[in-house]
């Protein structure tokens, strides 16, 4: 088995069985850090795609500022464990999990059906050239400039909403 | 054997519907949100392999705008939340039914 092979196996079940577990954990704050390993194996996967900065970019940006800002809020707010996962409302969750896998059954299916590999096929090179920085930041400032620029003011509106809507009184 | 694109296809349609799951059966508001996440990051992955497959960058692009739309999410949701729990004393989203018809 080549290199690559073992990368993606071990990332990939990292990823998913760290999904499986934080949305089964009782406790929260547990909940949020098997989230933090799920997006540093994501990162090992971005890595293995030759995507190297959007790689580092999750690291800081999800792992670090995002998760960061979920762990602060469960720190203000009580912790408070909930019920095991079937005792509350069993049946829903059972109809829950049935539509999931069969949405996931359909999904499996149609990839294996559809083939998408018998056209495309990875070409190294090429794949190592749009990872970079540089090819990310030309489309950003010359074709996407609109969006990026609409990226900005959202995040400035977010910062605003957020302050609004946390203050003490609303005067 | 070689990695090909359904490998990735497939881990990020498990990784969306455990999301998926994660909201449907949880009940404190911020995992659900956490699972928003999760779901957020698997269409990531996709975009990723399809631009790193295809050789073309625009995909990687879009990530940073999803990557973008998720922190303002995160920090909008989050004061929601906080707004919420200091006048319920809760985040069980099952108390929270003031809108529920």
């Amino acid at each position: 088995m080549s290199l690559d092979v073992i990368l993606f196996f071990v990332f990939g079940i990292v990823a998913a069985i760290t999904a499986v577990l934080m949305i089964t954990r009782r406790n929260p704050v547990i909940s949020a850090l098997f989230l933090v390993l799920n997006f540093a194996a994501l990162a090992g996967l971005y890595l293995t795609l030759n995507a190297q900065f959007i790689a580092v970019t999750q690291i800081i940006v999800y792992a670090g500022a995002i998760m960061v800002l979920f762990l602060f809020v469960l720190m203000l707010l009580k912790p408070e464990n909930e019920q095991k996962f079937l005792e509350l409302n069993p049946k829903t969750k059972i109809f829950a999990m049935i539509i999931t896998f069969i949405v996931f059954a359909q999904l499996v299916y149609m990839i294996f059906f559809a083939k998408p590999s018998q056209y495309i096929s990875k070409d190294l090179k090429k794949s190592v050239e749009v990872g970079t920085i540089e090819a990310i930041g030309r489309e950003l400032f010359t074709n996407y400039i609109v969006p990026f620029e609409a990226a900005g003011f959202l995040l400035l509106a977010a910062t605003i909403g957020a302050l609004v809507l946390a203050k003490k009184k609303f005067d | 054997m070689e990695i090909t694109i359904e490998y990735y296809l497939i881990l990020s349609a498990f990784m969306f519907l455990v999301g998926v799951t994660g909201v449907l059966t949880r009940r404190n508001a911020i995992v659900v949100f956490m699972s928003i996440e999760l779901m957020l990051n698997s269409a990531n992955l996709t975009l990723v392999a399809f631009s790193s497959y295809l050789g073309n960058s625009i995909g990687q692009l879009f990530v940073f705008f999803v990557m973008t739309v998720a922190a303002a999410e995160a920090a909008v949701g989050l004061a929601i939340i906080i707004a919420i729990f200091r006048n319920k004393l809760t985040v069980n989203i099952d108390e929270i039914n003031i809108l529920k018809w």
